[in-house]
């Protein structure tokens, strides 16, 4: 009993390991490939239309909604106080340094990691990944270089686009709706905002852009069985994905704050 | 050309293949027929390396690919061209981009080329006329015929085909191993050609191996096969089950 149970532990923690070792090694393998091989540019452009371009309405009412609401949300609090004018600080630096990249790399996870991980599985299933190697076609090369370059150029802009959007929307809502004095929310954003917010941003956007797209490539290249296999890797990608974006966001932070201390100094 | 020695490869701890032994020389036609499931395509995909095998060795053109890891394996493909039981078509793409793909990854980027190229392969597998059309909207023949025009469009020294016929009607099984045959003596290209369709067999190869429990139990000429007496082969050649078998004896 005790013996089959260490059995099971012991084999689930083997499986988590070879599966990390598994990502890392694609992360090794694409990265010699960046440096050592031609770029497919047309697939590259492709990747930041898919990416970039097809992500912006998500992306947009991500920002939006989260920015308006974190505002009168925090609005409701602080004006008990007598603070509502420094909502402007608050809304704009939780965007920036939290919100911002976490709640884009979940969208990105669940809209490109969920077609990436499908597509390169779909390839995997019906032979086509075959066929790409014995046309001497090294798939890393092929499908998953384009898809990481363009990730990593797509992210931060998205996440750009997703901070600037919140922090719009958080204004509108304070100005319009909670009628908060315009001038002294926006001196008191500008003075709790610095640069070093939006660098860690887009910083973690980046990483955030690098787990899932490996995490989602090798899934896709690792699914079995049919359908069933693609349908089960699609759904392990956007979990995985999105589980590794909530937990590195912590470490991130907590390294980030160092390089990058929150606050007024 | 080609040689197997002593391949061995085990998946999911049921034995595949058991010790397989083979010669192909340059230019011939050779079938491996076999029972479903007992290993032919998994031999097929050793030899241009998509599948590593437990212990053996494989030698093209006096190189053992055995080792070799998939970037090195790049120039021993560029000699074999492979055409996949579905065909395995990209259905991103038409049917001249997926015939002009590997022209296009060597390197080939003038349009007129390619074009030109598309097209000769095309009347090659006799499609002329269909650049345009998708994966999607051709027929199981249609598809192998394409798959084929990718696979050769480089001009390989070798053709591997994995079940060339299977899922097709007689009349379309018939017009692929004619086309078979007319590649072998157009372009003098070696053929391995993986069945269990024993009209397929006998019509494009020079020579048979029989794949039984994972080892070439045969090999020789069609007629030979043809005129055998060993029951194992004859109950293959019949398609007679172990249980129709024993019916007769006990009548």
């Amino acid at each position: 009993m005790i013996a089959r149970l260490f059995n099971a532990l012991g084999g689930t923690f083997l499986a988590f390991f070879q599966y990390l070792g598994e990502v890392v090694l694609l992360a090794a393998d694409t990265f010699r490939s960046i440096f050592t091989h031609r770029l497919r540019w047309k697939l590259f452009l492709n990747q930041i239309v898919e990416i970039g371009l097809l992500s912006q309405l998500v992306v947009v009412i991500t920002g939006g909604f989260t920015g308006a609401v974190f505002a009168a949300q925090t609005f409701f609090q602080f004006n008990k106080i007598g603070m509502g004018s420094a909502t402007g600080a608050v809304v704009s630096v939780a965007i920036c340094r939290e919100l911002g990249p976490v709640l884009t790399a979940l969208m990105v996870a669940g809209r490109v990691g969920a077609a990436m991980s499908a597509e390169i599985g779909t390839m995997k299933v019906t032979e086509q990944i075959d066929a790409l190697r014995a046309l001497a076609v090294y798939p890393t090369d092929y499908l998953v270089v384009p898809r990481a370059l363009a990730m990593m150029v797509s992210m931060p802009l998205l996440v750009a686009e997703c901070i600037a959007v919140g922090i719009a929307a958080g204004y509108f809502i304070a100005i319009f709706m909670l009628e908060i004095n315009g001038t002294y929310y926006m001196a008191n954003m500008v003075r709790w905002t610095r640069n070093r917010d939006i660098i860690m941003g887009l910083s973690k956007a980046f990483c955030f852009g690098i787990l899932i797209v490996f995490i989602s490539c090798q899934k896709g290249l690792s699914a079995r069985e049919g359908a069933v296999g693609v349908g089960r890797a699609t759904t392990e990608a956007v979990v995985n994905s999105s589980l590794a974006v909530l937990i590195c966001n912590f470490f991130l932070t907590m390294l980030l704050n160092i390089i990058y201390p929150a606050g007024y100094q | 050309m080609l040689k197997v020695r002593d391949l061995m490869k085990t998946i999911d701890r049921q034995e595949i293949l058991r010790g397989v032994d083979l010669d192909v020389a340059h230019g011939e036609t050779l079938a491996i027929i076999g029972r479903s499931g007992g290993g032919k395509s998994v031999l097929l995909k050793h030899l241009v390396g998509l599948m590593q095998p437990d212990a053996g060795e494989i030698w093209i053109e006096d190189q053992n690919i055995i080792g070799l890891n998939e970037r090195q394996l790049g120039a021993i493909r560029q000699k074999i061209g492979i055409l996949f039981q579905g065909a395995a078509l990209f259905d991103s793409m038409t049917v001249a981009e997926n015939i002009a793909f590997p022209l296009r990854e060597a390197g080939e980027r003038n349009p007129k080329v390619l074009r030109e190229k598309v097209r000769e392969m095309l009347d090659v597998v006799e499609l002329e006329g269909q650049e345009e059309k998708m994966p999607e909207s051709l027929s199981g023949g249609m598809k192998k015929r394409v798959g084929l025009a990718r696979s050769i469009i480089r001009r390989p020294k070798c053709v591997l085909y994995d079940e060339p016929t299977s899922g097709l009607d007689p009349v379309v099984a018939d017009s692929i191993n004619r086309l078979i045959r007319r590649l072998q003596k157009r372009l003098g290209m070696t053929s391995i050609v993986v069945t269990h369709d024993m009209k397929s067999a006998f019509d494009v190869a020079n020579y048979i191996a029989y794949l039984h429990e994972g080892r070439i139990y045969f090999y020789g000429a069609p007629i030979q096969l043809q005129q055998t007496s060993d029951p194992i082969l004859q109950d293959f050649l019949l398609g007679r089950s172990a249980e129709e078998r024993g019916n007769k004896v006990e009548s």
